[in-house]
């Protein structure tokens, strides 16, 4: 059976089986849902192996007839951009559900449903990253929100009802935009050649289309990845939803549905309409720096440590969303490679923050004092995971985030350098919750917390292990993203700029 | 006889009718409105079927009284229903809807 | 070129010993501190190994290179994991194990009695590994790994007693100022690959010889940027002050010895860079030359030992950038006297722990007071330490800030007199001062409390500081006979020719500078030593002491100009973010819910009124469709 069939359907046997469970067997269904997904992981580090990565072309590919009177097709494979996305969500996921062992408990339903969510949203993440039908990419797009809102509704904290809704309708606003614009592309693939939502054949159109049909089409495209990066000004639900969200819910929202975002922005809207992309670069630009700056303010100025790690987010999304469209191999890969470290980095800020809450039972960050005493385990793993969002050399971040300015520098200087000074903003808004949630003297209510437990401990080290790993040693992953990259430049008539003084002149 | 009479007597039947539902409050005489401008239609049905010698509108007025009987036998069986409950006919009374 | 393979060696053990002391966690408590002494003397011995071997070596091949792995490889931006040892790395090298391996020895006792002391090592090794891979590196980009990795090992240890608020600030200023000069980095790094496609120090030394006077000023430019940040020059220099909150032992090595010099290392190590962009050459010394005077200034009102102490580091590194600032004829002196100012600073901040040690952790000079008695060996170490850094001959830095002031004169007109004056003055002041230091804490009337009792520091402590007192002494001596250092780098930062035309022998500078050094020391004795000092700094003091104890006003115009209206940004973003951006989107939800509470009233309820609805809009629709028909 095709490997990503195989990995989307093991979700849902899964989500199968622990439905089966009595609901009183609490430890059979999470120790059923840790399987599961650890299953999904060793088949997704599987898959890896076997991906060829010197073939620019799509691999794992199935094609099954759908809905054949539309031309819709069940049609998934992988180039090394989406494996090494769907190889970061299936490394994430058995993570999210160890950290957050107890996150499923005391929400508005059982524990069941919580892990069938998870499940069910695991195929889902699966399907959007290797998806290769537009149409199906869309419902799996859509569906995605299904289980998201009911775990941030359900199981959250504070005004879940609320940030659920803001989420769903934000997400759904800008789906629908897309599905308008797809509409548009199979029409126009009607009257050019026969109806039909192939990735490969659409991405051929945009020579039948008028530019202001293209910019059109492309705008319903980028302003759905745009929310869902999320790029400012779109991102207001970021820092609700991810407040409100169990920590699980946040990593696997922040970590890999904003992730859809920028995939879909390469993927799609430059695949799709490179002429429109090109118009747009600008805009595009403009709008990412102001997201690097502009997240990192919110960020230092941020009081509720959830949020905060939001912000920063936001921060990082512009700079991935910077490195797609510098158009220079070092910012396309650097910002793939961005996308998967920036998932393993905020799973590590966000898990070891929704430890440090619920031992405390609060998420204001000035609650905090002098953990670093009381608890070090869990004040070291926050101070690493903090140093990698700030991209410190010798973490997998920076790696990424280097190759972002660099690459970004050589084409559009001014923006580099913009950027450049979120590394300033960066230090500011991790050092300042370091500060005082982990130094300073220990204040009260924070004596007696107890340190990370075996299971915690279990969780977080192979987070860091990954994150100080590819610091070092980033070469597996650049090896599959970087054809990919190149691939993705050259299909857009991009070349490297040249030196403008190198020594061979 | 000029078959256009018909159609005079099934619009003002159908006027009377629409009057009726508009400006009547008790829930019966609605309804009997209401009947007045199905058989109006059910007229005018029969009428164009005269006027164009086929029998295409005569089924459809059959089609529309057993409509009618069964719309009679659920409609009467609410507004029995309702009186009981509320002890009025009215239909401004039965307002939930607006809240 | 020579390849090694052992190179890595250097790095890789005290990497191992901090790995090893920070997962071992409390177990190790025991072990840790003689772990990491050791790893790191290891190091220091894998460093005279390479030593040994590069004097085997003819001169032209000693530079040496290891290639460990491709670490970053996309598109034309290749970057090997590489390490490069050549005779101005070995120099570092030898002085990062070697002093590093001292004060991890001094440290086992000074640190005795804090029950953190295997973390206290652990940050230790871990600041030795990333200052050897700064030096090591063999491109940009692998120093700026080293680079920010000091920066790291920095900001732990000045917050090592970051439970006190002031202290975790200081480590946070320190950490934030250091960014801001790293920038200049990631700067620097960019531009080169743009305009010269490579970051490697071979690969641009090679493109500068033919790229445009432009690209290489802005990389210049940029590099001075970071080096400001790492050496504490004007005007990044506001955090090394505070960074005095870490445990003495690391202001010996990091904020004395190695760390703040790093600097140096990279306009040294970019020579070719500086050599071809003269307006990038010509900010170097104008920046050394304004924080030689700034750090000596501020450190003549300081009555922290310590913070005197980083003052006179501060200006001491604006006299290496000066020199490095000064092309061909400085680095080798601006490197010397990194190197002897490595001893004799060091020796002495051990010096000020020591003292701090026998008296309960006081650290204001006027509580201090004719310790010499009490602490007979302090005071030697301390005070040939204080006879090389006032420039008193044989003492080492005779040798190297004379060479420096020396350097400085003969840079040709205007500049050269300007430049040489200044030095010469900053001579003066770090005379005054230092004398200053000495006189308050050992020579003068005893100023403590009779509850005190100070007492000389063990062997593990005072053996540190008698050996750099011993290099303090005779580096000078060795380094400048036959102009052994001068040679020694030459092959790196390449040969000077010796003016003709000098605008001052040699022997007028050394006997100005002797001069100035001793009116210097005059007045400081006579204010000092044969009049009263007050415990208690007074207040009724001119307001240029004023400034200068508000270190000149920097913190004041950092907050005013940056703090300040940082934060008052941040809190208009934040609330900008609430009810402007947010405030958009839950406008349109407020206006859908407005929309819908206003056709709601359509909806009365009534069905005779739906009825008419439907009647009224059936007759239109049909009237519609008659006269469209018509």
């Amino acid at each position: 059976m095709n490997a990503l069939t195989s990995m989307m359907l093991l979700p849902l046997l899964g989500s199968l089986l622990i439905a089966v469970i009595p609901n009183d067997q609490v430890l059979r269904i999470k120790q059923a849902a840790l399987g599961t997904t650890l299953l999904i992981a060793i088949s997704g580090v599987m898959a890896w192996f076997k991906f060829d990565a010197g073939n620019t072309s799509l691999q794992f590919v199935q094609i099954s007839q759908w809905i054949p009177s539309f031309g819709i097709n069940y049609a998934v494979g992988v180039d090394g951009l989406a494996l090494v996305l769907i190889l970061m969500s299936v490394l994430l996921a058995p993570i999210v559900v160890l950290a957050g062992w107890n996150e499923s408990e005391g929400g508005r339903w059982s524990v069941k449903v919580f892990y069938i969510l998870i499940l069910v949203l695991e195929t889902m993440m699966i399907g959007v990253f290797a998806a290769t039908d537009i149409f199906l990419f869309y419902v799996f797009f859509e569906a995605m929100l299904i289980p998201v809102y009911f775990l941030i509704g359900g199981f959250g904290s504070g005004e879940r009802a609320a940030a659920a809704v803001k989420f769903l309708l934000y997400s759904l606003f800008g789906g629908l935009l897309m599905l308008a614009s797809i509409i548009g592309l199979y029409v126009i693939a009607g009257k050019h050649g026969g109806h039909t939502f192939d990735v490969g054949q659409l991405s051929e159109l945009h020579k039948f289309m008028s530019p202001t049909t293209q910019n059109l089409l492309f705008l319903g495209f980028f302003i759905a990845f745009a929310i869902k990066a999320p790029v400012w000004p779109l991102h207001t639900w970021l820092p609700d939803a991810a407040a409100a969200a169990t920590p699980g819910t946040s990593v696997l929202l922040l970590g890999v549905l904003d992730k859809v975002g920028t995939f879909g922005m390469i993927r799609f809207c430059l695949a799709l309409f490179p002429d429109a992309s090109k118009t747009f670069t600008p805009i595009i630009l403009v709008l990412a720096v102001i997201s690097i700056v502009y997240g990192a303010f919110l960020a230092i100025g941020a009081r509720d440590i959830k949020r905060l790690i939001a912000y920063t987010s936001i921060s990082h999304f512009g700079f991935i969303t910077m490195g797609i469209f510098a158009m220079t191999s070092q910012g396309h890969s650097g910002a793939t490679l961005y996308m998967f470290n920036h998932g393993f980095s905020t799973a590590a800020l966000f898990l070891v923050a929704g430890w440090m809450i619920s031992r405390r039972g609060s998420s204001t960050i000035s609650d905090f004092g002098g953990l670093q005493r009381v608890t070090p385990v869990m004040a070291w793993s926050f101070f690493i995971a903090g140093m990698s969002s700030l991209a410190l050399p010798g973490l997998s971040s920076f790696v990424s985030e280097f190759l972002v300015l660099v690459g970004t520098y050589t084409r559009y200087p001014v923006a580099a350098v913009i950027a450049t000074f979120g590394i300033v903003l960066a230090a500011l808004y991790i050092l300042i919750p370091v500060q005082k949630a982990l130094h300073g003297p220990t204040t009260p209510g924070n004596e007696n917390l107890t340190d990370l437990n075996l299971r915690e401990k279990i969780a977080i080290a192979p987070v860091i292990a990954v994150i100080v790993a590819l610091g070092f040693y980033p070469a597996p992953l650049l090896n599959v993203i970087n054809p990919a990259s190149a691939h993705v430049i050259a299909s857009q008539g991009f070349t490297d700029p040249v030196p403008s003084e190198s020594a061979g002149k | 006889m000029n078959p256009y009479n018909y159609l005079y007597v099934s619009g003002l039947l159908f006027t009377i009718g629409a009057v009726g539902v508009v400006v009547r409050r008790n829930a019966i005489v609605v309804f009997m409105c209401v009947e007045l401008m199905l058989n109006a239609a059910n007229l005018t049905l029969v009428t164009f079927s005269r006027i164009n010698g086929t029998l295409d509108g005569q089924v459809v007025a059959f089609f529309t009284m057993v409509v009618a009987a069964c719309e009679v036998v659920v409609g009467l069986a609410i507004i029995v229903t309702i009186y009981r409950s509320r002890r009025s006919a009215s239909i401004d009374d039965a307002s939930l809807l607006k809240r | 070129m020579t390849t090694s393979t052992s190179l890595v060696y250097l790095i890789a053990l005290p990497l191992l010993g901090a790995t090893v002391l920070l997962l071992a966690g409390r177990r190790s408590d025991k072990w840790g501190h003689l772990l990491a002494t050791a790893l790191s003397a290891s190091s220091f011995g894998v460093g005279l190994y390479q030593l040994s071997q590069m004097l085997a070596r003819p001169t032209e091949e000693r530079a040496v290179t290891q290639k460990l792995f491709s670490w970053i490889n996309v598109g034309t931006f290749n970057v090997d994991a590489g390490l490069l040892l050549d005779q101005l790395s070995i120099c570092f090298v030898l002085l990062i194990t070697g002093v590093g391996t001292l004060i991890h020895i001094y440290s086992i006792s000074y640190m005795s009695h804090d029950e953190n002391r295997r973390r206290f090592f652990a940050y230790l090794n871990l600041f030795i590994a990333a200052m050897l891979l700064l030096v090591l590196g063999d491109s940009y980009l692998n120093l700026y790994v080293g680079w920010e990795g000091v920066g790291l090992a920095s900001y732990l240890l000045i917050g090592f007693w970051n439970q006190k608020p002031a202290y975790a600030t200081a480590s946070k200023k320190a950490f934030v100022m250091n960014r801001v000069g790293d920038m200049g980095l990631s700067f620097a790094i960019m531009i080169a690959f743009a305009t010269l496609g490579t970051v490697s120090f071979s690969g641009v030394e090679e493109a500068s010889h033919t790229a445009s006077k432009a690209a290489l000023t802005a990389i210049g430019i940029m590099l001075l940027v970071a080096a400001t940040g790492k050496s504490a020059q004007f005007p990044l220099q506001a955090w090394l002050g505070d960074a005095m909150a870490g445990p003495t032992p690391v202001s010996a090595l990091i904020h004395a010895a190695t760390m703040v010099t790093a600097g140096v290392y990279l306009i040294v190590r970019s020579n070719f860079i500086f050599d071809a962009a003269p307006t990038a050459q010509l900010l170097v010394v104008i920046v050394g030359a304004i924080t030689l005077t700034f750090g000596a200034l501020v450190g003549t009102a300081k009555d922290d030992i310590k913070k005197a102490l980083a003052a006179s580091t501060m200006s001491q590194i604006g006299y290496m950038i000066l020199g490095a600032g000064l092309g061909p004829a400085g680095y080798a002196f601006a490197i010397m006297h990194l190197l002897t100012h490595g001893f004799f600073k060091a020796g002495m901040f051990l010096g000020a722990g020591s003292v701090m040690h026998g008296m309960n952790d006081q650290v204001d000079m006027r509580r201090y007071g004719a310790l010499r008695k009490f602490m007979p060996i302090t005071f030697a170490t301390f005070g040939l330490g204080y006879l090389a850094i006032i420039g008193v001959p044989p003492f080492a830095g005779f040798y190297s800030k004379d060479a420096i002031i020396e350097t400085a004169f003969n840079a040709g007109g205007v500049k050269g007199i300007l430049l040489g004056s200044t030095a010469l003055l900053g001579a003066a002041i770090t005379a005054f001062y230092m004398t200053r230091v000495m006189v308050l804490t050992f020579t003068s009337k005893q100023r403590w409390e009779d509850n005190q009792h100070p007492h000389e520091s063990p062997l593990l402590m005072w053996a540190p500081m008698a050996i750099l007192a011993v290099g303090s002494v005779t580096t000078g001596f060795l380094f400048t006979r036959g102009d052994a250092l001068v040679h020694w780098l030459s092959p790196v930062v390449g040969e000077h020719a010796e003016g003709e035309n000098l605008l001052l022998q040699p022997i007028v500078v050394s006997g100005l500078a002797l001069l100035a050094v001793a009116i210097g020391v005059a007045i400081a004795i006579m204010k000092y030593q044969l009049s009263e000092v007050d415990a208690i700094a007074p207040h009724d003091v001119s307001v240029f002491t004023r400034i200068a104890r508000k270190d000149l006003l920097q913190d004041s115009f950092n907050e005013a100009v940056f703090m300040r209206p940082g934060q008052a940004l941040t809190s208009l973003l934040v609330k900008g973010d609430q009810n402007v951006v947010d405030g958009a989107v839950r406008g349109i939800g407020r206006t859908a819910l407005g929309a819908g509470s206003v056709l709601r009233k359509t909806q009365t309820g009534f069905a005779r009124s739906y009825a008419a609805l439907i009647l009224i809009g059936a007759i239109v629709l049909i009237a519609g469709i008659w006269v469209v028909t018509q």
